[in-house]
């Protein structure tokens, strides 16, 4: 550390030391695991929160726009959310404890804090690299979340739906999961604000997909207008596992989803596909990293983003092909509709291929809603505000239909809609 | 049931003239053919009847019914009764052909002040101006226009034009890029819909459409003004002689 680099701290900043020291008497862990607790708060102390001029961080200043952090607080009495698919099993976690984890058949679901406690966590605490911001806040203040296990083969029934819920202030959740090998079913993990009151949530999802799975993961981030959510998910995916992952923001304040993947195993395919609802005057960064590192693995990408009111989007995505990754086939699109004059989206979509016989590719679109388009469905009487939020609909609709599950898709039009509705 | 007095309008954007006087009337129950050279101004008087924006009227009005429409937008338009079948029908991705169909029909009833259509009264409607059209209703789960053939864009539009029941039709090129099957399918839809109290406008480079959809007048549309008015006879003239002795005589 340089230490002429070493700026004044931000409120922001000790508010998230006062609140280490504060809640250290509640976060479960064993020697080894305090300690990285406290390693990762000494880093903030430190280094502070990204700026722009660290290269991860660069479309999301956090030590600018991370201006207040709300206290622990005491949980709140929490109803589980209306399930998005009807007849999921549900597993809840509130505020940053797991509430129901009663698993189904084939399904082991066990409180992460046992792991803290016991200090089988410490491992996986890692951080990704020194930049890894939402690894070290989540790593200091991570109190418990579900550890899931899927048996070898298991076919599921009904969908496994989890819940991350919170009433305001602080949660920090983690995930790690592991799907054996040639599992089927679908996987829903949702982030729900259930109040009004200032939230920073913290969450980092660990999927290993085994050989030869074929699941659909779908995050989705329902957070309340005044949250900050700081998301991750590490994927691994196995040998000829075929990935079908989901994500969509639509809320949260400051919000910061990283979706971080190795397709390790050969033959695997990965279908990412995700819709971004920006509005107000929010903050949304998806910043996704794929690995390539063996041959022959399929991925392709497409991101819809709507951009309403004051907002501000970002995407980073990153595809790197490794020498042995040959016959990789890796696409990447980014399409943004801008719709209004003072919001603003950023893509960086980057690739890096040292392997020569590979098809890959990616675009990136910033459009305003198609004048043709728009001219023809009022030429049949559909008035102005009605056809501007058919085609609004029309173009995310688009990459939810892909998700062959009529019930999802469904739930996930009717939940985008209301929020297109509500921002209208 | 329309009057176009002395019309003039230019591009919004750049201001050219592109219409430059123009006197049309059509009546009641009347098919009135509109022919002329490409860049002539025949699609641009489409979207200058059903209110593009991209155009401004400068002089001159648009009559329908008696009532002037210029301060009609165009959605109003349609509800009122103007229906254009596009020369290039536009391709909508992630709208499905059936729910486009029903909220186009719902939207044009309530801006008349109508109950909303129910699900099996509009599947009812739909099926049986598809079969007239040989339309499979497979196509209408697709997303609009999306993939259609130019065939069968062509179809798709008439099936619109038939479901929305509209009193003044204007036809943008309807043949073109169809085969004589299709033309066939086509005309004999139009002619289907043709009553006392419903008026046409067919616009067209080829008389060959005019054997199918007989017209009652024939207009010769050059450089944004109707330069020669007739009946039946004159799209054949036109078509053996071609334009240049229409053009030479009006200059
Ligand atoms: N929006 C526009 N922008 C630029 N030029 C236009 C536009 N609309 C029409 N024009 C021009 O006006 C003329 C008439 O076009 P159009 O109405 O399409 O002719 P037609 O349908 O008779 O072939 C052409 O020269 C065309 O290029
Ligand atoms: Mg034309």
């Amino acid at each position: 550390m340089n230490m002429q680099s070493k700026k004044p701290i931000t409120a922001a900043e000790q508010l998230l030391v006062d609140s280490f020291v504060h809640n250290l008497g509640n976060l479960p862990g064993d020697g080894a695991v305090l300690t990285i607790r406290d390693s990762y708060i000494e880093d903030i102390k430190q280094r502070g929160l990204p700026t722009r001029r660290v290269e991860a961080w660069h479309y999301t200043d956090l030590r600018n726009l991370l201006k207040t952090v709300p206290s622990i607080g005491k949980s709140a009495d929490i109803e589980p959310a209306e399930r998005l698919i009807a007849g999921a099993n549900v597993i809840s976690v509130v505020d940053g404890h797991a509430a129901n984890i009663a698993a189904t058949g084939g399904v082991t679901a066990t409180a992460y804090r046992e792991d803290l406690s016991d200090g089988s966590a410490a491992a996986r605490m890692a951080l990704r690299n020194s930049d890894d911001l939402v690894g070290r806040i989540n790593g200091a203040f991570v109190t418990d979340g579900v550890k899931l296990q899927v048996e070898d083969d298991l076919v599921l029934d009904n969908p496994l739906e989890i819940q991350v819920l919170h009433g305001g202030g602080q949660a920090h959740t983690r995930f790690p999961v592991t799907i054996g090998k040639g599992v089927k079913g679908l996987f829903v993990e949702r982030h729900i604000s259930c109040c009004e009151e200032d939230a920073l949530v913290s969450s980092i999802t660990d999927l290993d997909v085994g050989d030869g799975a074929d699941i659909v993961w779908v995050i989705n981030q329902e957070q309340g207008l005044s949250d900050t959510h700081l998301g991750q998910i590490n994927i691994k995916l196995g040998a000829d596992a075929k990935l079908l992952l989901f994500v969509a923001n639509a809320g949260g304040k400051l919000v910061r989803q990283e979706i971080h993947i190795v397709a390790s195993g050969e033959g695997s395919e990965l279908t990412l596909r995700g819709v971004n609802l920006l509005g107000g005057e929010s903050h949304t960064d998806v910043t996704m990293t794929l690995e390539h590192i063996v041959p022959n693995c399929v991925s392709g990408q497409i991101f819809r983003n709507v951009v309403l009111d004051r907002a501000k989007g970002v995407f980073q995505g990153q595809i790197k092909v490794a020498q042995i990754a040959q016959k990789t086939d890796a696409k990447m699109a980014c399409n943004t509709l801008l719709l209004s004059d003072f919001c603003d989206f950023s893509a960086k979509p980057e690739l890096e291929i040292f392997a020569d016989d590979v098809q890959c590719g990616h675009g990136a679109t910033v459009t305003d809603i198609d004048k043709n388009q728009l001219f023809y469905l009022k030429a049949r009487g559909i008035g102005e505000k009605r056809a501007r939020s058919l085609l609004v609909k029309a173009f995310i609709v688009e990459v939810v239909e892909e998700l062959d599950n009529e019930v999802l898709i469904e739930a996930l039009e009717k939940q985008f809609e209301t929020w297109l509705n509500n921002h209208g | 049931m329309l009057e176009i007095r002395n019309l003039h309008a230019r591009i919004a954007e750049d201001g050219t003239e592109i219409i430059r006087g123009l006197n049309l009337t059509v009546k009641n129950g009347e098919v009135a053919a509109i022919m002329g050279p490409n860049g002539s101004g025949k699609s641009t008087l489409s979207y200058i009847l059903t209110g593009r924006s991209d155009y401004e009227v400068t002089e001159g009005d648009i009559l329908y019914d008696g009532q002037s429409i210029l301060g009609m937008d165009t959605a109003e338009r349609a509800a009122a009764g103007l229906f254009l079948a596009f020369q290039y029908p536009v391709e909508i991705p992630g709208v499905a052909t059936m729910q486009f169909l029903k909220v186009a029909m719902n939207e044009q009833r309530k801006a008349r002040g109508e109950d909303e259509l129910t699900t099996p009264d509009f599947i009812r409607r739909v099926k049986a101006a598809a079969a007239n059209l040989q339309i499979d209703m497979a196509m209408l789960k697709r997303p609009l226009n999306v993939g259609f053939s130019g065939g069968e864009k062509k179809r798709a539009e008439i099936l619109q034009m038939s479901l929305l029941e509209p009193k003044l039709c204007v036809l943008d090129e309807t043949d073109s890029g169809l085969d004589i099957d299709a033309l066939k399918i086509v005309a004999d839809g139009v002619n289907a819909l043709r009553s006392p109290d419903r008026s046409f406008i067919v616009i067209t480079h080829y008389q060959r459409l005019l054997e199918y959809i007989v017209p009652d007048s024939v207009h010769v549309l050059y450089k944004g003004q109707v330069i020669k008015s007739g009946d039946r006879q004159l799209a054949l003239e036109l078509e053996s002689d071609g334009y240049a002795n229409v053009i030479k005589d009006a200059a």
